[in-house]
């Protein structure tokens, strides 16, 4: 019986993680959902939504050799796979900052008490080692509306602290 | 008589790939189809705009309304027929969805002004200045004309710049 599996993998990053990952999965018969991958600092990062026909003991098997030869952390969990039901943000909010403890906390602290369901939420180092700089893009669902995330963020935020926000509507075109 | 609701192709049907040709006739039968691609749009979850080749006629015909959103300046209903877009100015990155490729949305640079020549559905001139969301929808429906989606143009989130703004 097919069954969807998370399958996450960190990792010191090098070329070629995901075609050896891929490729062992495709080989077994394996099925790919939604992933995120990305290089955070000099690690490899995934998280990937896997189907496969079968227990998560063999799924761990089949990608053993590589998660060996790539010196990779392995992480499966069984999921729901539940495809085709995307959220669509209506909100998009912009920070970036000298990087300082509390950031992240501050405003999504503000945000999370206006009705904000994040969706997506990337963040970055910049700038160098001596002057760091914080740079995040969220996207979410404002369930109270976008105005009350705007007076939520003016509330939390006081000029002069170093913080830049921007904060969008996200009207979506369909055409 | 209500006009027919005709059913819409979604990606990958190869139709949507194609170079969609002039209309040369303006007579009943163009008019009634325009009925039905409108009663489509319709139809459909909260459209502001459909292309002839989405339903697999391959005829430059759009028809752009993003009136039930009057917060953007628009020009009410728009049918717009052999539509040549004249000028550009400006770009915005926005997110667009379609009707052809249902369950994703991506973002998409368009030109945030533009002005438009077209045919109305007995022939006559059109020329329209639209700007925004509603420049953003006739430029979508035009790339349905030329055989591209909003999926040929997607950019990343990720490393989108932002203007500079400080809320006090």
């Amino acid at each position: 019986m097919k069954h969807w599996y998370m399958l996450t993998m960190v990792g010191q990053d090098r070329p070629g993680i995901v075609a050896h990952l891929t490729k062992a999965l495709y080989e077994g018969s394996c099925n790919l959902g939604e992933a995120s991958m990305m290089r955070l600092g000099t690690n490899f990062t995934i998280m990937l939504m896997v189907e496969h026909d079968g227990p998560l003991k063999s799924l761990r098997e089949m990608v053993a050799p590589v998660v060996q030869s790539m010196d990779l952390h392995l992480h499966i969990d069984e999921i729901r796979g539940r495809l085709h039901e995307h959220l669509v943000p209506n909100v998009r909010i912009s920070v970036y900052g000298a990087d300082r403890a509390g950031i992240v906390a501050k405003v999504t602290g503000a945000l999370a008490s206006a009705g904000l369901h994040i969706l997506n939420l990337e963040s970055d180092v910049g700038g160098s080692a001596e002057r760091p700089i914080y740079i995040m893009h969220i996207e979410g669902q404002a369930r109270e509306g976008v105005e009350v995330l705007r007076s939520a963020l003016a509330g939390a935020h006081t000029a002069g602290d170093g913080i830049e926000i921007r904060l969008e509507p996200v009207d979506t075109m369909m055409g | 008589m209500m006009a027919a609701v005709l059913e819409i192709l979604t990606y990958p049907d190869p139709r949507l790939e194609e170079l969609a040709q002039p209309v040369e006739r303006f007579d009943d039968s163009l008019r009634t189809f325009i009925a039905e691609l409108e009663a489509t749009r319709c139809a459909g979850p909260a459209a502001v705009g459909i292309a002839a080749p989405q339903v697999g006629k391959g005829l430059r015909i759009v028809i752009v309304d993003v009136s039930a959103k009057p917060v953007h300046p628009n020009h009410g209903r728009m049918v717009l027929i052999n539509p040549e877009i004249t000028e550009w100015e400006g770009l915005a990155v926005g997110r667009e969805g379609c009707l052809s490729v249902p369950d994703f949305t991506g973002n998409v640079i368009r030109a945030e002004r533009i002005v438009l020549e077209a045919c109305d559905p007995y022939g006559q001139r059109l020329h329209y200045r639209c700007e925004g969301f509603e420049a953003r929808a006739v430029q979508h429906e035009i790339d349905h004309l030329d055989g591209l989606l909003f999926l040929d143009r997607l950019v990343s989130r990720r490393n989108d710049l932002f203007r500079r703004k400080v809320y006090k």
